[in-house]
């Protein structure tokens, strides 16, 4: 079974819940699909056994001797990433979408592309089971394809050590990486919080699972920060006929748990806020 | 000038600076405010204004005539994005808009003139006027859209002319992120002290490293984690721009969608002189 963990709005505890119900599972296969900001690594120290390069997408580059500074590449370019620059045609790396159109009308082939390889995929074990996250290199597009490749290797990971159990925690957001993350998986929690932006983004996050025609369920996360809020949170779901699988209290262990490397199950597991996790996790993976 | 309001890590509160900043300025200067977190924008959840433009941001896509298509394969070959499915035996050609970025290789790959370009909306773009000089401008993507770059690009064009702009960023550092940086003049990267945030907060630095962009640092929710981020700006000599502490009322006035530099004139002080020493110090690189 894979769980997705995502939340529209970042900040709302995706990661801590994330690791909370790794921890919680026996044997689980954690994949950390927040490639552009993966974080669990740090709680769980994964002993890693495998890297793969991930080639994300290309640039072009140009052959000054072979220039022949016809300008035609500029005319060709919709990305607004050629122009003339101190009368030499210069290509922006920022701008610049790897598209190739560039290099394939060139009369004189003096442009090339190059592959952006600085992106990683990493697996390896943890206390808890198998791990695996990408790290997606600053700058680099295409996230969602590292997000493939990462879940692909949880699932070859999950049936070499009959691992049952996936989860998976996502990226904020809803674009590109947000939909590999959750492109045909079993459960999608959205972690939400009680403030107006939490409540508007998961009303987007929400017609986006819609559109896939997800499972989904909502953790209204530090519930008490704004009681109003939350009945708004749980009216709104309640119209829209979405299951509401938890509520959780705001806890500052949560943080003392992150700077001591655990979970909170791990740091305090008798306490208020593990139990509810606990409830949450039973509910989901046993159905009750 | 020009600020982005970045962080690696979503939640730190990038949005709580970026509209307190703009609120604290918009009494004395002519300021816009962009957000640019296209696919969760929420700097609008704070300010009431009067919708004054908007428009959509249009990409092209391909439309294949299949009459005149020789299934060739030629379109398939130049689509560096995998947006062409074709298998030629069974006459079979599809576009998978989803992937197309809109780059225009295959209709200057068809010899066969079977490919035309047609509109495909990715979002709108909407400034909003909050007083007659003030304004914010909002970029929105259409829900399942893959990639908010071209909005983004459009909304910091939108306010191109404006005198002071300040840039809410997407969360993250890929695409979406060096978009709304590149066009800054200084960045403020938000984080928060915990291990998370620092994690974060050091790929976004270096980030903006490789891409020669000064930053300086606002730490959020000071007292809730340790104190190892501190060492960190002191160690890479990154300016400290300003400390918000951790406390129940700025986050209730947040979750209501109220501005905490409206009731806390002290706060407000702060934004503004945080702003003028950031003008004093890197403002003339701009200019």
């Amino acid at each position: 079974m894979e769980i997705a963990v995502i939340s529209g709005k970042g900040g709302t505890g995706k990661s801590s819940i994330s690791a909370a119900l790794a921890t919680l599972s026996e044997k689980v296969v954690l994949a950390d699909c927040d490639v552009d900001a993966s974080n669990l690594y740090i709680l769980f120290n994964p002993d890693i056994e495998g890297e793969e390069i991930y080639i994300g997408s290309q640039k072009a580059v140009i052959d000054y001797s072979k220039c022949i500074n016809c300008g035609l590449c500029i005319e060709y370019c919709k990305f607004d990433a050629i122009y003339y620059s101190d009368q030499k045609i210069t290509i922006s790396p920022i701008n610049c979408d790897g598209c190739k159109l560039c290099s394939r009308i060139c009369p004189n082939k003096a442009i090339t592309m190059i592959d952006n390889d600085k992106s990683r995929m990493y697996y390896g074990s943890f206390r808890n089971g198998k791990m695996v996250y990408g790290k997606l290199a600053p700058g680099e597009e295409n996230s969602g394809k590292l997000v493939n490749i990462v879940r692909d290797k949880a699932k070859k990971l999950a049936k070499a050590n009959n691992i049952n159990t996936i989860i998976i925690d996502g990226p904020p957001g809803i674009g590109c990486p947000v939909i590999s993350t959750i492109t045909g998986v079993d459960y999608v929690i959205i972690v939400t919080e009680p403030t107006l932006s939490g409540l508007k983004d998961l009303q987007r996050t929400l017609e986006l699972t819609t559109k896939f025609n997800l499972n989904t369920v909502i953790i209204i996360n530090k519930f008490d920060l704004n009681i109003k809020i939350t009945e708004k949170i749980e009216n709104f779901c309640k119209k829209s006929n979405i299951k509401i699988i938890g509520k959780l209290a705001f806890d500052p262990q949560v943080v003392a748990a992150m700077i001591n490397c655990k979970s909170i199950i791990e740091w305090q597991p008798a306490s208020d806020l593990s139990s509810q996790i606990k409830l949450i996790y039973n509910n989901l993976i046993y159905g009750k | 000038m020009k600020l982005a309001i970045a962080s690696g890590k979503g939640g730190t509160g990038k949005t709580l600076v970026a509209t307190n900043l703009f609120y604290a300025l918009q009494l004395n200067y002519q300021v816009t405010l962009v957000d640019c977190d296209a696919e969760e924008p929420n700097d609008c959840v704070f300010f009431t204004g009067d919708k004054e433009t908007s428009f959509e941001v249009i990409q092209k896509a391909p439309a294949i005539d299949e009459s005149k298509c020789t299934f060739c394969e030629k379109c398939h070959e130049y689509c560096n994005y995998n947006a062409i499915f074709i298998l030629p035996d069974l006459k079979v050609i599809k576009v998978i808009e989803d992937l197309c970025h809109g780059c225009g290789a295959c209709t200057v790959a068809c010899k066969f003139d079977a490919i035309s370009e047609k509109d495909v909306s990715l979002g709108t773009v909407t400034r909003f006027f909050i007083t007659q000089h003030t304004s914010v401008v909002e970029a929105k993507t259409k829900v399942g859209i893959f990639s908010p770059v071209p909005i983004i690009k459009a909304a910091i064009k939108e306010a191109n002319d404006d005198r002071i702009v300040i840039l809410d960023s997407p969360p993250g550092t890929s695409c979406p992120f060096i978009n709304t940086v590149a066009e800054a003049d200084f960045v403020i990267l938000v984080t928060e002290p915990t291990p998370f945030g620092l994690s974060d907060l050091k790929q976004s630095v270096e980030t903006l490293k490789t891409m020669s962009k000064t930053c300086g640092v606002i730490i959020n929710r000071t007292g809730l984690g340790d104190n190892a981020v501190y060492e960190y700006l002191k160690q890479e000599n990154i300016p400290l721009l300003m400390e918000i502490p951790f406390d129940k009322t700025i986050a209730s006035y947040y979750s209501k969608g109220k501005l905490i530099t409206h009731f806390q004139p002290e706060l407000k002080e702060q934004f503004i002189s945080m702003f003028n020493l950031i003008v004093d110090k890197y403002g003339n690189s701009s200019n």
